[in-house]
This record gives C-alpha cells, sequence and structure tokens, in this order.
C-alpha cells in the first residue's frame, strides 16, 4: 500500500516495540496480553451473538424485531462507532509521535463520539421498552439486551478508560511508554468497534 | 523477519520522505482517512442493501461485506498486518475457535435447518 509510514523493523522478527526492557519472545508482554485478552472475548461475544440468533424469533407477545428496529438511528450510530476508530487510530499516531495535544484532542474526541454511540443505544432501549419490549418480556428481548447491553458495557468502560487516559497523559503519569499504553486502549477500542460491525449486519441488517 | 521486509518498508519509507504524518509502524494519518471512507462507503453499501431487493444475493453479499469490514479494521487500524505475526496468531485462534464452537452449537440446535 502507497501509504505505509516510517518505520524499519529490527532484522531479528521482532517487529514491535519491547520498549526498553527485554522480554522472553522480544515482544511486548502488555501486548501479548491484550491480544490474548481479545482473543478470549470473542468467545464471550460468539456466545452472545449465538444465543440472540436462536432466540430472535422468539418474541411471543412484542413486536417482532423488524418492526421495533429503527435502521436509520442504528445505521448513524454505527457509523458514528466507525468514525471514533479512526480518531483513535489517529490518537495512536500522534503518541507514537510524542504529540500529546494531538493525542489528547483525538482521544477526547474518540471518547465523545463514544457517548454518542452509548447515547444513541440508551434512546433506543427506552424506545423498545414503550413498544413493550423488556428485558423480561420473551427470549428474544432478554437475548437482545442482553447482547446489545454487554456491548454498550464494553464501549462504556473504553470511555472511562480513554478519558482517564487523557488525564494521566495531560498530567505526564503514566509509567513505562505513553505510545504503548494509548495503543493499548486503542486495541481495546477497535475491538468494541469490530464486535458492532458484527452486530450490525447480523442483529440489524438480517431479519429474522 | 527478513532482511527484504526491511528493504520493503524502508523503500516505502523513501516513498514518504516528505510525510509529516509518519510514525512509528502503520499508515500515515492520511492513509488512515482512507482506509475509514472505504469503511463508511461499506456501511453506506450495506444499509442500501436493505432498502433494496438483490434477491437470494442479500444475505451473502451483507456476510461478506461485514468480513471485509472486520478485517479491515483488524488489518489497518489494530495494525496486525504491520506487527509480529504472534498477535495474529493469538487474535485469529481465539475468533476461529468462537466461531468453530458455536457453529457446532447452532448446528445441534438446527439453527441452519430453515424451520
Amino acid at each position: 500500500m502507497a501509504d505505509v509510514a516510517v518505520h524499519t523493523p529490527p532484522a531479528d522478527g521482532h517487529d514491535d516495540h519491547a520498549h526498553g526492557h527485554t522480554t522472553s519472545t522480544g515482544l511486548s508482554n502488555n501486548k501479548l496480553a491484550m491480544w490474548m485478552f481479545l482473543g478470549s472475548e470473542c468467545l464471550l461475544f460468539g456466545g452472545l451473538i449465538s444465543t440472540y440468533m436462536l432466540y430472535r424469533g422468539r418474541h411471543e407477545g412484542s413486536p417482532t424485531p423488524s418492526q421495533l428496529y429503527n435502521i436509520p438511528l442504528t445505521s448513524i450510530s454505527s457509523f458514528v462507532l466507525l468514525m471514533s476508530s479512526l480518531t483513535m487510530v489517529l490518537a495512536v499516531s500522534a503518541a507514537q509521535r510524542r504529540d500529546d495535544r494531538n493525542t489528547m484532542t483525538w482521544l477526547t474526541v474518540t471518547a465523545l463520539l463514544g457517548a454518542t454511540f452509548v447515547g444513541a443505544q440508551v434512546f433506543e432501549f427506552t424506545e423498545f421498552v414503550h413498544e413493550g419490549l423488556g428485558f423480561t418480556t420473551n427470549l428474544f428481548g432478554s437475548s437482545f439486551f442482553t447482547l446489545t447491553g454487554f456491548h454498550g458495557v464494553h464501549v462504556t468502560v473504553g470511555i472511562i478508560m480513554l478519558m482517564a487516559l487523557v488525564g494521566m497523559v495531560s498530567r505526564s503519569r503514566i509509567p513505562g511508554d505513553k505510545a504503548e499504553v494509548v495503543e493499548m486502549i486503542g486495541l481495546y477500542w477497535h475491538f468494541v468497534d469490530i464486535v458492532w460491525i458484527i452486530i450490525f449486519t447480523l442483529v440489524y441488517l438480517i431479519p429474522s | 523477519m527478513s532482511t527484504q521486509h526491511a528493504t520493503e518498508v524502508a523503500d516505502a519509507h523513501e516513498g514518504h520522505a516528505h510525510d509529516d504524518g509518519a510514525h512509528a509502524h502503520g499508515l500515515t494519518d492520511m492513509g488512515y482517512v482512507k482506509v475509514a471512507l472505504v469503511l463508511a462507503l461499506l456501511t453506506g453499501l450495506e444499509v442500501a442493501l436493505t432498502y433494496v431487493d438483490v434477491g437470494s444475493l442479500f444475505m451473502p453479499v451483507l456476510l461478506i461485506l461485514m468480513v471485509i469490514k472486520f478485517v479491515t479494521v483488524v488489518s489497518f487500524f489494530m495494525h496486525l498486518r504491520f506487527d509480529n505475526k504472534i498477535f495474529s496468531w493469538l487474535f485469529y485462534s481465539g475468533l476461529f475457535l468462537a466461531v468453530g464452537v458455536y457453529l457446532a452449537a447452532l448446528c445441534t440446535f438446527q439453527f441452519f435447518a430453515g424451520n
């Protein structure tokens, strides 16, 4: 790709940021742990998505999913979350350039976009409850609220981490390598985005 | 990693010698913006498909678009394309394990039987 940026990796193949301390793999342990955590999160969301797929037709006593879903609203909130991934990667990019000002700006924009997404989700949940679909109304409601609620909690945790990170960057209180810490939070945030890419298609766009 | 790879990356560097957006690894900032535009376009296409009757192509096309978006974010925004392959193994082994386990579980419930 023409837009590949500057990076000359060491010839031993350990193409990462070991950040000043040697590990047995030559890779950052923090980064290894984060990727392992994200791999395990696939199993969590896989279970929730499968459960929803099994029970989405069990909507006795409530409107059907196609009657409930507000596709234009969900499309906009999906777009917002997608753009938050862009602002997050720009924050990581700024952190790698040691540009604290832009790092904080992009982190704050990412948190605001995330908050917009969560706000839209709260609005959607409220609408569903008004239309007669609660958590215990039927199996469709239980599986839908559990899946999207778990995702919403992940986004909320991400927002809290982003705001904490902004505070820590502004006070220069990040221990170790700042760019790596921003990158770790970035990985979590992008994971939340890719989970939503799946939920948006399988839950909202494909009718039951 | 081979010297060849280092040379390839160094070549890529030469092509962007005056790019202020250059950083440790991955794309330039403008490169990320381009990737985001492609993702936005694909999302628009997905939504448009729900309003247009494409018959039996609807489901496969939606699933393909979903996979393309997923892989694009993981490869470029999460830097897996540029990072050490161990990270890719860690993540994709978890992902494929999840897909395998839950596809098997859905099969036991006869989810794909069409009833």
